[in-house]
């Protein structure tokens, strides 16, 4: 028997120790039509909610007759990938029919073959997409993913502490600051901030080791010379909140959340070298089978009357053009709010930091924790 | 191996000599408890720990391989951090011991008299395990951040520099870890001087030996056993942690425990040979350092 248990442990073993390539894996069968139902993974902030409720899925579902279970299981995207990697790998199902991720896990998920090829002709509303992500690197047809949320990254700071506000990223690093500037985990968002300030195009292709080993630097110099109190993930914001810090890299929705919750105390401006612009994209994972259903939910919230709902109740950029819309529909205290509503001239003064290949995926990844641990 | 620490007599000559298939069926499903989910991961942990990347492989694809190096490699990239994960451990231990020796010996012995107040300072130990270990944490955070009460004091008495944090320090993790571990050290130091015979100490003073020579003499020998399981209960643990030291609880950048190196290469660099060799010299160490700790401590019978 204790041999029987040996040899079922050796298997378990083999398997446990596999993290070699597989063969891409295949799609499931969809079954929508048979199972009007749908798991929707996402953030937390991304509800439009009233209350306890759930306005815009309710109303999908009295339209469409499909039942929505949404979860806020994506609250990181490495911890997620974390947890069904596995299962993506072997095209099995993850739990979840449609998955919110940042582009650049959407980029590795497209890369391995672990999402499902979209049905566009189910989704007419993507017609109304903004132009800014009709045609992203990482996924030229739009096939494979589309934008569900997005916003700027800048400079944040408190206005009773520095009347006079922040214009660049170096504005961070001045001494009368020392020790009390926080920055982002995010490594896209402060490293892409830091590459702006140098001058590099984070969209371009024209950069590479050098630009993003000077802007490692740059950032190590900070963090050792005590001039950066944290790097932290959304802990920043409260660190600000508490006075810890009074300027910080930052996202334009988190300092609307706390200007919201506390007093209007902090401005936020997008640098005059250039913002980041971050999106989040939703994905159809490998082993869903509801990928009509969830073609039907995104059409539903690109519809451009509902996206600007979504987008005045959670403060963050609609991926829909609604730019006629915002000025019908919404009171101009609202849309004038150039961070949830912006104007082609808004995007211009923000780059997107442009997809990164593998192996430079590898070794950006490994050089920036050798920052967060001081390695 | 330290739980056996509660256990009085000599348990080996007490075993039963007889063979007895009940008993083998009885042990069955522990020893495949075992198998299962220690001797398989470990097994697993050190396969993974010599794997090598694949070539142009993704990210996080590794084949099999012998690939010693990655011992070498973890050591020159982070031996800081296993230097500073021991050192916050064992300072930990050593603080945890000197607050728990006088609080289990009063509920131990001196509260003996009034059985409720024991009770009731049991369960005060006690009381931190019903809240979870991260609230406990992030409360502390939040008591030691620069705008608490408890720093602005500080700084109002002079004894903090006005420009001077707590948190990120080496001084908060390490109090973190104090804090967290103190019922390990506490319960049992508790356990084993309930049972200390007061009639020893009285024999002492007779025989004109001082307070403080009574207690190292007969009462620190006494409660040998106790301090060891409780400095192991400690020690270990408080190495491997990872969230008092993270960045988002009471450490900094400066303060990276071991634990948190391999959470970031296992989550999110996905560098698992790296995680595993490191979970694995974590081990090792650990192993060793408890070991000669044991055995300088004359209590073997632990092991």
């Amino acid at each position: 028997m204790l041999q029987g248990a040996g040899v079922g442990a050796s298997a378990l073993l083999l398997a446990a120790c596999s993290s070699a390539p597989s063969a891409a894996p295949t799609a499931a069968v969809d079954r929508s039509e048979k199972q009007k139902s749908l798991r929707f993974d996402s953030r937390d902030t991304y509800r439009n909610t009233t209350g306890e409720d759930y306005p815009l899925l309710e109303k999908f579902t009295e339209a469409s007759g499909i039942s929505v279970t949404y979860s806020s299981a994506v609250s990181d995207d490495n911890v997620y990938y974390s947890k069904v990697k596995n299962q993506l790998k072997m095209g099995q199902d993850i739990g979840a029919d449609a998955s919110v991720l940042s582009d650049w896990m959407a980029a590795r998920w497209i890369r391995l073959g672990y999402v499902q090829d979209l049905n566009l002709d189910r989704i007419p509303n993507l017609s109304d997409i903004r132009s800014r992500f009709a045609l992203p690197d990482n996924d030229p047809r739009r096939s494979l993913s589309l934008p569900w949320r997005s916003g700027f990254t800048g400079i944040a700071w408190n206005k009773e502490e520095l009347p006079e506000g922040l214009t660049s990223v170096s504005d961070l690093w001045d001494p009368s600051l020392s020790g009390k500037v926080g920055v982002m985990s995010a490594m896209r968002d402060t490293l892409g901030l830091i590459m702006l300030d140098a001058g590099v195009d984070i969209e371009g292709a024209d950069w590479g080791d050098s630009e993003f080993t000077s802007a490692v630097n740059t950032l190590r110099a900070q963090v050792t010379g005590g001039q950066v109190r944290g790097i932290k993930g959304n802990q920043y914001k409260e660190d600000l909140k508490s006075g810890k810090t009074i300027a910080a890299i930052a996202r334009a929705g988190d300092i609307m959340q706390i200007n919201a919750e506390a007093g209007d105390k902090w401005g936020f401006a997008i640098p005059a070298k250039g913002g980041v612009l971050w999106s989040d994209v939703v994905v159809i994972p490998i082993g869903s089978t509801h990928r009509s259903n969830a073609e039907d939910f995104i059409n539903f919230y690109y519809d451009p009357m509902n996206a600007v709902q979504v987008a005045a109740a959670t403060n963050f950029i609609s991926p829909v053009d609604i730019r006629q819309l915002e000025i019908d529909v919404l009171d101009e205290a609202v849309s004038s709010n150039r961070m949830v509503f912006p104007t082609p001239v808004t995007f211009e003064t923000s780059r997107t930091f442009r997809t990164l290949s593998q192996g430079e995926e590898q070794r950006y990844g490994a050089q920036y924790q050798t920052v967060l641990l001081a390695a | 191996m330290a739980f056996s620490a509660f256990a009085t007599g000599t348990a080996q000559e007490q075993a039963p000599r007889r063979k007895s298939k009940i008993a083998l069926l009885l042990l069955l499903p522990g020893i495949l408890y075992l198998m299962l989910f220690f001797l398989v991961p470990l097994v697993s942990l050190v396969i993974t720990s010599f794997q090598a990347p694949v070539p142009y492989g993704d990210i996080g694809e590794f084949q099999t391989a012998f690939k010693w190096q990655n011992y070498v490699d973890v050591v020159n990239t982070y031996g800081e951090h296993i230097l500073r994960s021991f050192g916050y451990a064992i300072l930990a231990t050593i603080f945890a011991l000197l607050f728990s020796y006088p609080l289990a010996y009063f509920i131990g012995v001196k509260a003996r008299r009034w059985p409720l107040l024991q009770n009731l300072m049991l369960v005060l130990v006690i009381a931190p395990f019903f809240i979870s270990f991260l609230l406990r944490t992030l409360a502390w955070k939040s008591i030691l951040s620069d705008e608490s009460f408890v720093i602005s004091g500080l700084k109002a008495l002079s004894l903090m520099a006005p420009d001077a944090h707590f948190t990120g320090t080496a001084a908060a993790v390490v109090f973190g870890l104090t804090y967290n571990f103190i019922p390990f050290m506490t319960l049992p130091l508790y356990s084993n001087l309930q049972q200390l015979d007061t009639r020893l100490l009285e024999a002492g003073s007779d025989l004109y030996s001082t307070p403080s020579k009574t207690f190292f003499k007969v009462t620190v020998p006494l409660s040998m056993t106790g301090i060891v399981s409780g400095v192991l209960l400690t020690f270990i643990p408080a190495a491997g942690d990872y969230i008092n030291a993270s960045r988002d609880f009471l450490g900094g950048t400066g303060t990276a425990m071991i634990g948190n190196v391999i959470e970031s290469n296992f989550l999110v660099t996905l560098n698992y040979p790296v995680a595993a060799a490191l979970s694995i010299i974590l081990m090792a160490v650990i192993l060793v350092m408890v070991t000669v700790y044991v055995k300088r401590s004359g209590t073997e019978d632990l092991l």
